[in-house]
């Protein structure tokens, strides 16, 4: 009885010392900014293999029944709630930053563009998945017109919807506005398009109108929804936190390819 | 220890031409074999902890090229709290048709603070031991990393040195019903090999490590990297549809948890029933006591 007593509590004294070891690991900051350091390995990997190719496209059989809207689904920031109001009849899609003619775009300009459909599976970083077909313009030509500089490393995607500003962790304020940001291979993707339509109708507000991002080899908070400003940069190191998108400066990774 | 105690005096003396012989006390895993070893331990313990973290963000799984919450009809398994019929709160845990009720471990369960909360593993299960998906990935993807350059070194190795081939993989003799049957027999009445037959793996431990090594560790790998959009465009989408999707490659990613974990639990129990001190030696030094020859009379 006194030996099972005994085994008990050395037992439970051996959990215990493995759960608060494991909490004082998982809280210091060298061990996970060592970890982290697997992101640089991962992105640098599925470059080298990935290059241009395509995300995994399906047909109309395998849509999702219900799409799930996820993040902001009602933005209640006034601006925004004004050009819903207005059927988005004067909102603009600015083109900005690094590039030698900075553009407006309406969403009857984004219409008149080219448009590419396609059909692909959303993963969300939670871990589940919906399938939707999505149409719009490629970013990559209206960069192209916009006069990409040779210094512009980056596209950082300026959102309508705040998404909550609250105080970080390491005690820094971000606006709490969406953005999200990709490297120039992903802006360049042929499956990178500003999305107007999905499943043959235009976005509705909860998916994002007018136009969302659709960044197929990334997961689902890089396809940033309510886009109002494209901006090309070389460093989105003094943007917000600096992280290069709102779930980035909240720990999450930048290359959301995994 | 006595390695040359039993050692027959009649035998002619050890030179050339002559066989030593065996002791009972020799190398059993090579140094390659021992390190890949801890940090195999190391790497599952942190995936798993990590891996029911990351789970805990959405903790149902489906069958299918996709799955959310919409899609009951693909959901084959979640974890959840519900109120019973006397309005109680309670963790209920569903497979298929089953539900099991799991308050306090699954479903519903204490935080650190004691506060009852609603969380599909519960936090002393997991790593970080707090519901937290952004540091819970780093930490799966950092190991995920490790094992897998771990396992190639290791598998790269053994297959040079024919580790693999001799020691490994089972030899066709051995899948012999007749072989089969006695080892199976022989392990329910907790009966290991001794002596110079203890040199050698036997099919039952051969089929566990082959077994685990080349079926459930590459199930494992690949099911987690169809998981990953940037992976599957770089093969075209390969991978999730060999498994049948994407919802089904997850699935089968928690499956193949599940079979680690009751290989790890099998593994350490036999370990402990086959003599903790000379097993976990082994796998440290690589140094391992056959024991002395079986008696005429145990045969």
């Amino acid at each position: 009885m006194s030996l099972l007593t005994r085994r008990g509590l050395l037992g439970v004294g051996a959990g215990g010392l493995l759960v608060s070891g494991c909490d004082r690991l998982s809280a210091s900051m060298g061990a996970n900014s060592f970890v982290a350091k697997a992101e640089s390995a991962t992105y640098g990997w599925q470059r080298l293999i990935g290059g241009q190719t395509l995300a995994q496209e399906f047909t109309v059989a395998d849509l999702s029944p219900i799409f799930k809207a996820n993040g902001s689904t009602d933005p209640k920031d006034d601006g925004y709630r004004r050009h819903v109001d207005e059927s988005f009849a004067n909102w603009r899609l600015v083109v900005d930053g690094l590039v030698a003619r900075p553009l407006s775009l309406s969403l009857a300009d984004l219409r008149r563009l080219t448009a590419r459909t396609q059909i692909t599976r959303h993963d969300c970083v939670e871990g589940w998945s919906a399938i939707g077909q999505w149409t719009g313009p490629q970013l990559g030509p209206i960069l192209k017109a916009a006069g990409l500089l040779p210094t512009a490393k980056y596209v950082v995607f300026h959102c309508a919807d705040n998404y909550g500003g609250e105080i970080s962790k390491g005690g820094a304020q971000s606006t709490g506005l969406y953005y999200e940001s990709v490297d120039l291979t992903d802006a360049f993707h042929p499956q990178t398009i500003i999305a107007t339509e999905m499943n043959g109708k235009p976005l509705t507000v909860a998916h994002g109108a007018p136009c969302r991002m659709r960044i197929e080899r990334q997961l689902g908070y890089k396809q940033a929804k309510y886009v109002m400003r494209v901006e090309a940069v070389d460093s989105f190191a003094k943007m917000e936190l600096g992280k290069g998108g709102y779930w980035e400066d909240r720990g999450y990774e930048w290359y959301a390819g995994i | 220890m006595a390695s040359v105690a039993d050692t027959p005096a009649d035998l002619p003396p050890a030179g050339i031409g002559t066989i030593m012989p065996p002791g009972r006390v020799y190398t059993r895993h090579r140094v390659i074999t021992r390190v890949c070893h801890w940090i195999n331990v190391l790497s599952i313990g942190f995936l798993i902890a990590s891996g029911l973290n990351i789970f805990n963000a959405h903790p149902s799984l489906y069958w299918g090229k996709f799955g959310a919450d919409a899609d009951d009809s693909r959901r084959w398994f979640e974890i959840g709290a519900m109120d019973n019929a006397a309005g109680q709160p309670e963790g209920v845990t569903r497979i298929g048709d089953v539900k099991i009720t799991t308050t306090g471990v699954l479903g519903l369960n204490r935080a650190s603070n004691g506060q009852l909360q609603q969380q599909g593993f519960p936090d002393w299960l997991t790593f970080p031991g707090n519901r937290d998906l952004a540091t819970a990935r780093r930490w799966h993807f950092f190991f995920a990393w490790v094992i897998i350059l771990n396992g190639l070194t290791y598998l790269i190795y053994s297959a040079f040195t024919r580790h693999l081939q001799n020691d490994i993989w089972p030899k066709l003799k051995q899948l012999a019903p007749a072989n089969l049957w006695h080892d199976i027999v022989s392990h329910a009445k907790l009966q290991f090999p001794r002596g110079q037959a203890d040199k050698h793996y036997h099919i039952l431990q051969r089929l566990a490590y082959s077994g685990t090594l080349f079926v459930l560790l590459p199930l494992m790998i690949f099911t987690g990297l169809s998981m990953s959009p940037g992976f599957n465009a770089a093969l075209g989408g390969f991978l999730p549809s060999l498994f049948g999707g994407r919802a089904t490659a997850r699935s089968i990613h928690f499956i193949t948890m599940d079979l680690t974990i009751a290989f790890i639990v099998i593994h350490v129990a036999m370990v402990i029933l086959a003599g903790p001190y000379n097993q976990i030696r082994s796998m440290i030094t690589g140094r391992y006591d056959v024991g002395p020859e079986p008696r005429e009379d145990h045969k």
